[in-house]
């Protein structure tokens, strides 16, 4: 039987594709759980889960809490405001602290990149990284294949295309190690001004004409454009990305028959994508959420197994 | 000078030791005699009086007192991090007999009373030589000019706003032309901050793959392009710090072509790392400018071996575990220096990009030169000021080994080859780690 060996989860680059696999075949198996009337099962009782939130979250949390809860873990939240630092404490003490009310998992969220990769060298619980600044959010791109694997049977050699931001989306980063180190041709597409310096060393392609990124695509994940970003230099405003940008339906039939449709939440509608897109029938932007939570399950209970067999 | 420090009163043979003396164009193994604490004698000396005190130092190199010109000894102001007494201890540790100490304390030094402050400290306590640079803008604030002429009879040696660029083209043209009635040097920390703002590493692979706001490297390069242009117009002097891309290098390269009086320093780290260095957030390799690509150490190694950069010097910023121990966007830049200056700068002689004689230049004799400084020699006659380096003595990098108050040093725990092993300065013992004198 294949065993599971981390004690944290903090990026994708850490996972092996057996890990990957592994991972997402027991989230497969949890997610029966969720279908049924009573969804609780007593694999983490008496475990428990602390939630650290240091920027505004509300799918993201949400599905961790709900992910604990389902295998009856204890689950706390803090949303530490992200002036906690003004306050005077500094991220090694709040996660000292929390540390000595003993833990077994501290489930992350930070503005800064690396802030779980700090936290995870201090302290003795487990840390899972639910996004690090502009860096990963790794769970969100294992969600991602697993609903694509789902649709698609496996990734070799699936085009799949990225579009939007890209320069300061977590989900584009960790998406992308994920699709490509699992078989799949990764292409990204956005203003040149949204696109990281040297992303190719990722993994990805890149590609600025949204008509020939989507060429025969198998699936299109578009990102959030934050509405902050209008105006001030890097795009000049949210109509013109919206049409030079957003997935419309003329798109669409740019991609291959079966294209799927996917984002990581909340949708600007109108702007990544038209409702129309958003809402049809390849769309598969609900069932990630779901799967969330199934994969969010998944990684509570192979770091607490892997605890155990250390 | 601290004068707690042992004196060379003494009669005093140093043989066998190979003098590398860019002054004098010396290279070579040669016996120094030392009396009443100068410099008695150099060559092969034979006779001597019976209380002589000998000293065997086959295989040591003996160079004239070496300079740092860029250092932050952060007193006064945050003394948590370093003070005069243990930055010049480093300096002194790490081989050095003078430094030049920015302006960026608190208060800043932009007026001649903490000017004399530092030097009356220094002349107290230090271990070395100290010559402080003031501000040219009055809190270092890129507004309004410091007073150049009082702050030069208060002893400042040069002028800068380490730290920050004078951002206001108009106030550098008018900062490097005020200068000129005083023969002042302007050292310019070149930085167009529009494009490196909120970045904390160099923009590139590294910075992408850490999901880290990259500084492109054309941040420093306008903004070196843009003060050589406005140093070629006015005529005065510029001394470019901390140069760390290839595009610098090759500016400045084309400038000193021109005949345009500027010179340029890189630090030590900035030929020994990449931006790789930085790779699991560690705050010790952050520093600004940050480290750079593989490419760009390739290039500031080329410059220092064509000459385009007279000096290598290394921006000592320390800082304590409240700026570092932190998310890496949140940390402080700087990184210290002093210390693993000499090992550091020697792998260049080992990997042969410059000769014994070349590298010493860059810690003495050039910068001693675009200061304006002029140093006792190793000459028959001048007071004692010199270092004996070992060039293959290894020594671990560790938060005990150091004197510096701080230890923010991307080094840390690593295993370094030669260092400095005796430190004179003005016939004061300020260094001597094995107890040779």
């Amino acid at each position: 039987m294949t065993t599971f060996m981390h004690r944290h989860i903090l990026s994708i680059n850490q996972l092996s594709v057996q890990d990957i696999d592994f991972i997402l075949d027991t989230a497969d198996s949890l997610k029966e759980i969720l279908e049924r009337p009573i969804k609780k099962v007593p694999t983490l009782r008496g475990r428990t889960v602390v939630h650290l939130f240091f920027e505004p979250s509300t799918r993201t949390k949400l599905s961790f809490e709900l992910a604990a809860k389902r295998l009856s873990a204890d689950t706390v939240s803090v949303s530490a405001s992200t002036s906690s630092v003004v306050k005077g404490e500094t991220l090694i003490d709040t996660a000292k602290n929390i540390e000595a009310m003993k833990p077994d998992i501290v489930v992350m969220r930070h503005f800064c990149s690396g802030a779980p990769h700090l936290i995870a060298s201090r302290i003795q619980a487990s840390v899972i990284n639910a996004g690090d600044g502009m860096n990963e959010h790794p769970t969100q791109a294992l969600l991602d294949l697993m609903s694509v694997k789902e649709k698609k049977g496996g990734f070799k050699d699936l085009k799949v295309v990225i579009v939007g931001d890209i320069k300061h989306s977590r989900v584009a980063h960790s998406d992308i190690l994920a699709f490509s180190k699992m078989g799949a041709k990764v292409t990204v597409c956005g203003p040149a001004t949204l696109i990281p310096k040297d992303v190719e060393s990722l993994g990805s392609k890149v590609e600025l004409n949204i008509d020939k990124a989507l060429d025969k695509a198998d699936v299109i994940i578009a990102l959030r454009i934050q509405k902050e970003r209008q105006g001030k230099v890097l795009i000049p405003s949210i109509r013109e990305y919206a049409l030079r940008y957003g997935i419309n339906e003329r798109r669409v039939r740019l991609a291959s028959k079966d294209v799927l449709i996917m984002h990581p939440g909340p949708i600007n509608r109108g702007v990544e994508m038209t409702p129309d897109v958003a809402d049809a029938t390849n769309s598969i932007i609900l069932e990630q959420v779901t799967n969330g939570v199934a994969i969010r399950m998944a990684l509570l209970m192979l770091l607490l197994s892997a605890e155990q067999d250390q | 000078m601290n004068q707690s420090l042992k004196k060379l009163n003494y009669s005093l043979l140093l043989e066998g030791a190979r003098i590398i003396d860019p002054f004098n164009n010396l290279d070579e193994e040669l016996d120094v005699l030392i009396e009443d604490c100068r410099i008695k004698d150099i060559g092969n000396i034979r006779s001597l009086s019976k209380t002589t005190q000998k000293i065997d130092l086959n295989g040591k190199w003996l160079c004239p007192s070496l300079i740092d010109m860029h250092v932050h000894l952060r007193e006064p102001g945050e003394e948590y991090k370093e003070t005069i007494l243990t930055g010049t201890k480093a300096a002194a540790a790490g081989g050095f007999g003078a430094v030049c100490c920015m302006p960026n304390t608190n208060p800043v030094n932009d007026n001649p009373s903490v000017t004399r402050f530092i030097i009356e400290k220094a002349e107290k306590e230090g271990f070395c030589k100290v010559y402080p640079i003031a501000a040219i803008t009055k809190g270092q604030k890129g507004e309004s000019l410091t007073e150049f002429g009082d702050l030069k009879e208060a002893g400042a040696i040069a002028l800068s706003d380490d730290g920050h660029p004078v951002s206001n083209a108009n106030v550098m043209r008018v900062a490097l032309e005020y200068a000129l009635g005083f023969d002042m040097l302007i050292i310019s920390h070149a930085e167009e901050l529009e494009l490196s703002k909120e970045g904390c590493m160099n923009e590139g692979p590294v910075s992408t793959m850490l999901g880290l706001k990259g500084i492109p490297s054309a941040a420093e390069e306008v903004a070196i392009y843009r003060d050589i242009r406005l140093c070629a117009f006015t005529g005065a002097r510029l001394h470019i710090a901390h140069v760390s891309t290839k595009e610098s290098v090759n500016i400045i390269r084309e400038a000193k072509r021109q005949g345009i009086k500027v010179t340029a320093e890189t630090a030590p780290h900035y030929f020994s790392l990449t931006h790789e260095a930085v790779i699991g957030y560690n705050t010790n390799a952050k520093m600004n400018p940050p480290l750079r690509s593989k490419e760009d150490v390739d290039a500031i190694i080329e410059g220092l071996r064509d000459g385009t950069i007279d000096v290598i010097a290394t921006d000592h910023a320390p800082h304590s575990e409240l700026e570092k121990d932190l998310e890496f966007p949140l940390a402080a830049n700087g990184i210290i220096g002093l210390e693993t200056s000499i090992p550091l700068s020697l792998e260049l002689v080992r990997k042969g990009h410059l000769t014994p004689l070349e590298l010493i230049a860059k810690l003495s004799l050039n910068p001693y030169k675009i200061l304006n400084l002029h140093p006792s020699s190793l000459s028959v006659g001048e007071i004692a000021n010199f270092v004996i380096i070992d060039p293959d003595l290894e020594f671990k990098v560790s938060k005990e080994n150091l004197y510096s108050k701080s230890y923010n040093s991307p080094f840390l725990g690593k295993t370094l080859k030669g260092r400095a092993i005796v430190t004179v300065c003005d016939s004061f013992v300020t260094f001597d780690l094995l107890n040779l004198l």
